[in-house]
C-alpha cells in the first residue's frame, strides 16, 4: 500500500542488523509504581507505515517518546536509522521529525516564523521555496502570516504536519496525528501523508487509537496493551487471528481481554 | 552540519541564531513584554536615585560617595535581570509547550542555552540603557564614566546570573512549572548576602565566609572601592572571574542531570505543573 517497487528496492525488507529504521529490543521504561512499557522488541522496514494500536495508558507514547530520545528507557536498545538512540540521537535528529499532541507550536508567532524557526533549526536548504512548497501542499497560503494561536484545531494540525515534514525527514513519528479533528480534515491529513510516504520512501510509525486510521493508512499494526505487545502483523493477518471484520473489533476484544482463540 | 559550524565542538551558529531569532519575533510580537522590560528598571532608578539624593543632603559620607547607591542598584539590576531575561526566554519553551519540538529538533542543549544567553544580552540592554539615561538625566550619575572596570563588573555580574539562570532552568525542566517561583525569586538571595548596598565588614564574621562565596560581592566592594576611594581592585576582579568560572562550569553539569532526570521522568512531552 504505502510502500512503493521502488522504495523496497531501495530499502530492501531484509536490512542488515542496524539498519533497519527502527529496531528496538527488549524495551521496558518504568516510573515509581508503573511499568509504562514491558519488554517490547519490534523492527521496522524503511518505507513502511506502522500503526502503534492501543487504548489509554497502553505504552504507545512512551514508546515514540523513547525512540526520539524524549524519555529515557529503563532497559532495553533502540536504534534509529541505524544509530543506538539515545547515544547517537544527534547523528539522526535531522533526518526525522514528529507530531504530538503533547507539543504545541509557539502560539504569538505567525506560522511563517514558526515554520522559519524550525526550518533554520533543521538547516533546511532553500528554506523560503520549502515553506512557500509546504504551504501550497497543505493548503496552508491563506493564514502562513497569522499568529499560530489565532488558528482552528485542523489549521493548527495542518501547520504541526508542515513543521513535521519541514526537513523532508526519512522517519516521521506521529502521536495520535488526527486527534481532534474532523472526519474531512482528517482525512485530507491522512492522504497526505500516504502520499508523502510513497513519494519520499519515507518511514513512518503512528501512534493511534483510530481504527479506521490504522486499516487506511497502516502496512503493520502493532497492539499493545498495559506496556506489552499483544500481536504484530498485517491488518489482514491481525483481522483472521481474532477472526473479526474491522480493526475496532479486534481492538474492543483486545481491550476486553479476549484473546486470539476465543475473540469470537 | 552546518559549515558554520564551530570546529570539533559540533556547536552549529544557525541553530543558536535560529533560536534568537525565535525570542526575537516573541519580543517584537507583544509590546506589553517589551514595555516591562523598560518599565521595572525605570520605576527602581527613579525611586532609588531620590532616596540617595535626600541622603546625600544630609550625610557627608553619602554626599562625597555619590552614586554609590545609584551605581549599585544599576549593578543589581544586571544581575537580576541578566537572570530573569535567561529564565524567562526559557519559561516561554514551557507555557508555549515547544520544549518537546526543540528537544527532539538537532538543538543541543549547549546551543539553547547559548541563545538564552544572547537574549538575556538582548533583553538586559532594552531595559538598563534607558535605566542609565535616567540615572544621567534626574541625578547627574554617569553610568559609563566608571569606564573599563565597568567591563570587569559586567562580565562577572552577567556570568552569575546566567550560571544562577542555568540551574533554575534546569529546575523548571525536571520540576514543571510548579517551580516556577523559583526563577523569580532565587537570585533576591544574593541581595542581602552579597552586600550589594553596603560593605562586607557590616555583616557578621561567619557571614561574610558565605558572601566572599559570592562572586557579585567582589563586584559591589569594587565599586565602592571605584566611587568612595578612586581605586580599581583587580584582585577583586579576578577572584570574581575564577569563582564564576566554577559557578558556570557547575551550572552547566547541573542543567544536564536535570535534563537526563526530566527525560527519565518523561516530564519534557509535558512540562505543565
Amino acid at each position: 500500500m504505502a510502500i512503493t517497487e521502488e522504495t523496497r528496492a531501495q530499502f530492501p525488507a531484509t536490512d542488515p542488523p542496524g539498519s533497519a529504521a527502527i529496531a528496538v529490543e527488549h524495551l521496558s521504561k518504568s516510573y515509581k509504581t508503573t511499568r509504562a512499557v514491558d519488554d517490547v522488541s519490534f523492527r521496522i522496514a524503511r518505507g513502511s507505515i506502522t500503526g502503534l494500536l492501543g487504548g489509554n495508558g497502553a505504552g504507545k507514547t512512551t514508546t515514540i517518546a523513547m525512540i526520539m530520545g524524549l524519555v529515557l528507557p529503563t532497559s532495553g536498545r533502540i536504534d534509529v536509522l541505524g544509530h543506538p538512540i539515545p547515544g547517537e540521537s544527534d547523528a539522526v535528529r535531522e533526518r526525522m521529525n514528529f507530531e504530538s499532541p503533547y507539543v504545541d507550536m509557539p502560539m504569538r508567532l505567525t506560522v511563517r516564523q514558526n515554520l522559519t524557526i524550525f526550518g533554520r533549526l533543521y538547516a533546511v536548504p532553500h528554506l523560503k521555496e520549502r515553506i512557500a512548497q509546504l504551504a501550497s501542499d497543505l493548503d496552508l497560503g491563506d493564514f502562513l502570516d497569522r499568529a499560530n494561536g489565532k488558528l482552528s484545531a485542523g489549521q493548527k494540525t495542518r501547520v504541526a504536519l508542515a513543521k513535521a515534514l519541514i526537513n523532508d525527514p526519512e522517519l516521521l513519528l506521529l502521536d495520535e496525528p488526527t486527534a481532534s479533528l474532523d472526519p474531512d480534515t482528517a482525512d485530507w491529513v491522512r492522504q497526505h501523508l500516504l502520499r508523502y510516504c510513497k513519494a519520499r520512501g519515507a518511514t513512518i510509525l503512528l501512534a493511534s487509537h483510530n481504527m479506521l486510521e490504522v486499516e487506511r493508512l497502516c502496512d503493520r499494526v502493532i497492539i499493545m496493551k498495559r506496556g506489552r505487545i499483544e500481536d504484530d502483523d498485517t491488518p489482514g493477518q491481525i483481522l483472521k487471528h481474532y477472526n473479526r471484520d474491522t480493526l475496532e473489533e479486534v481492538f474492543l476484544d483486545v481491550a476486553r481481554g479476549r484473546n486470539r482463540e476465543n475473540a469470537r | 552540519m552546518s559549515e558554520l559550524a564551530i570546529r570539533g565542538s559540533g556547536i552549529a551558529l544557525h541553530r543558536i541564531n535560529a533560536m534568537v531569532l525565535r525570542y526575537w519575533y516573541l519580543l517584537m510580537s507583544s509590546w506589553p513584554r517589551l514595555l516591562e522590560l523598560i518599565y521595572w528598571p525605570a520605576l527602581q532608578i527613579i525611586t532609588w536615585g531620590f532616596l540617595q539624593s535626600y541622603i546625600a543632603q544630609n550625610d557627608s559620607f553619602f554626599a562625597r560617595a555619590g552614586g554609590t547607591l545609584i551605581g549599585a542598584v544599576i549593578l543589581w539590576d544586571i544581575l537580576f535581570r541578566g537572570q530573569l531575561g535567561f529564565s524567562i526566554s526559557f519559561l516561554e519553551e514551557m507555557w508555549s509547550r515547544n520544549l518537546g519540538n526543540l528537544m527532539m529538533s538537532p538543538l543541543k542543549p549547549i546551543e539553547f542555552l547559548m541563545a538564552m544567553m544572547v537574549m538575556s544580552l538582548i533583553r538586559l540592554a532594552i531595559g538598563v540603557i534607558p535605566m542609565t539615561a535616567l540615572a544621567y538625566f534626574f541625578f547627574g550619575f554617569n553610568f559609563y564614566s566608571i569606564g573599563l572596570p565597568l567591563i570587569a563588573f559586567f562580565c562577572n555580574l552577567i556570568f552569575t546570573s546566567w550560571a544562577i539562570g542555568i540551574v533554575v532552568s534546569g529546575l523548571v525542566l525536571r520540576n514543571g512549572l510548579g517551580a516556577e517561583s523559583v526563577v523569580w525569586t532565587l537570585m533576591f538571595v544574593m541581595l542581602p548576602i552579597a552586600c550589594i548596598y553596603y560593605p562586607v565588614s557590616v555583616l557578621p564574621p561567619w557571614l561574610q565566609y558565605v558572601a566572599w562565596a559570592l562572586p557579585p560581592t567582589y563586584v559591589f566592594e569594587g565599586m565602592r572601592a571605584l566611587l568612595i576611594d578612586h581605586v580599581f581592585r583587580t584582585d577583586l576582579m579576578i577572584q570574581a572571574l575564577a569563582i564564576n568560572a566554577v559557578l558556570f562550569a557547575a551550572s552547566f553539569a547541573i542543567f544536564l542531570a536535570f535534563l537526563r532526570s526530566a527525560k527519565r521522568l518523561g516530564s519534557l512531552l509535558g512540562g505543565g505543573e
